[in-house]
């Protein structure tokens, strides 16, 4: 499905990621995680660089560690609450102290806005609710890279604003994202560079006045026209 | 017809009563070694272990596939003839063994449908913060697992307080056991075992009230 990917992120680089439906950008990014498992080439984030022919449980679970993926189906747990989300990682992988942990989570929880939400079930939480508490549990990993697969897909059009927000706010911290959207107004303001796929390959690429401004290939030409309307 | 000796029932009550603390006992232990071997089964039926998977199929088809008192009778005057250091073993924890293994067959089959029942956002959530296969699955998806077989396994654990009966036919003087050898003294036998029948019935009906309030814990996270 994916043919022929050669992509580099600086560290802080925010990378979009556009495209038609089908196309494999989620699966580039679920790739990189070993969510789906590439059968060749070479994953390198930070100090880790694994081999998909000859990776071992160790070296996924490392990748995975570098990693954090916000959803598009929001994904949070749902046997635990908004707080304990976002500890669960924190005690259970990184084996950070309980108490520790929950401070983290507290102080992510008033960051996205959810203090009074700490102890709600994703159940009791509107859509957009939970995907800012995804993207908390992502944020509070303090992860290198953090894979965004279409936060905003499952969205209903009233809490799209509030997520995109929210992920304005973590990329004026200069984490590096790599984020795969269909929201082409937030594409153009926020991507450092911006990565047009179309079947299985990256077609073009570019910072977001060239590929919105002076598209070159007819693939994107098409595609923004339909898009844009 | 005659009429039943109500004063003898009334009388029964307090002597079967005597017994249920050790029906309960075998109902207990053997449910928590099930659930324990049920759960174990039910993640390597999941993961799919090479050869161990055969075993596991082939136990849970076994188990399954005979009833419990043939199973019972196998184990307590079956095996001492063969393997020596199991003469020693008394009524209570053969009993206990059998509903064990046997229970084990059917609720590995119920834990395995409720763990594919958990949504595969679930544990692709789990694996992308770098949760090891074991944190996974004891953390995330085996408490969400538990809430979707509690209907089924409270059924079993009804059916198996009821199994505790056949441990009579292992010598166990249990609430069945206490049953019979009053009969046998006043030949009342009605009389006896629809007193020890009543108090299955009640005791499976206390049971029933627990049901509805482990439900609702279970779905304390679920509630809009």
């Amino acid at each position: 499905m994916l043919d022929g990917i050669n992509l580099q992120i600086a560290d802080g680089e925010r990378v979009v990621v556009i495209g038609p439906s089908g196309t494999g950008k989620s699966t580039l990014l679920r790739c990189l995680n070993f969510l789906d498992v590439p059968q060749a080439g070479q994953i390198t984030v930070g100090d880790v660089t694994v081999d998909a022919a000859k990776a071992r449980k160790a070296d996924v679970l490392a990748l995975r560690r570098r990693t954090a993926m916000v959803f598009q189906n929001y994904a949070l747990f749902a046997n635990k609450t908004a707080k304990q989300n976002i500890m669960e990682a924190l005690v259970t992988v990184q084996k950070g102290s309980k108490a520790e942990a929950e401070e983290r989570a507290l102080s992510v929880l008033a960051e996205t806005g959810l203090a009074d939400k700490a102890d709600s079930y994703p159940a009791a939480l509107s859509g957009g609710q939970q995907q800012r508490v995804g993207i908390g549990r992502a944020m509070a990993l303090g992860a290198e890279l953090m894979l965004f697969d279409e936060p905003t897909s499952a969205l209903d059009p009233e809490w799209v604003g509030e997520v995109l927000d929210l992920m304005r706010a973590v990329a004026e911290r200069k984490q590096t994202m790599l984020i795969v959207t269909h929201e082409m107004q937030f594409a153009r303001e926020i991507a450092d560079r911006v990565i047009f796929m179309d079947g299985g390959k990256i077609v073009e690429s570019g910072p977001p006045s060239q590929i919105f401004g002076a598209p070159q290939d007819a693939r994107l030409q098409k595609f923004l026209k339909r898009v844009e309307g | 017809m005659r009429a039943l000796d109500l004063d003898y029932m009334l009388g029964l009550v307090p002597v079967i009563l005597g017994y249920v603390p050790l029906t309960l006992f075998m109902a207990v232990a053997g449910m928590v070694f099930a659930l324990i071997l049920a759960s174990l089964l039910a993640v390597e039926r999941v993961a799919k272990v090479p050869v161990l998977d055969w075993f596991v199929v082939l136990f849970i088809s076994f188990f399954r596939g005979t009833p419990l008192l043939v199973q019972l009778f196998l184990f307590y005057f079956g095996l001492p003839q063969v393997l020596s250091f199991l003469t020693q073993i008394d009524g209570v924890t053969a009993a206990i063994m059998g509903l064990t293994l046997h229970f084990s067959a059917y609720m590995a089959e119920s834990i395995r449908a409720a763990i594919m029942g958990v949504d595969r956002s679930q544990w692709e959530a789990a694996q992308s913060i770098g949760m090891t296969q074991g944190q996974l699955m004891w953390r995330i998806i085996l408490p969400q697992a538990a809430r979707i077989a509690a209907p089924t396994l409270v059924n079993y654990f009804i059916d198996m307080i009821k199994g505790t009966s056949l441990a009579f036919t292992l010598g166990v003087t249990e609430m069945m056991g206490a049953a019979q050898k009053e009969a046998a003294g006043s030949f009342l036998y009605f009389e006896a075992f629809l007193v020890v029948a009543v108090m299955y019935w009640a005791i499976v009906e206390v049971l029933s009230q627990g049901q509805k309030r482990l439900e609702t814990h279970l779905n304390k996270a679920f509630v809009r």
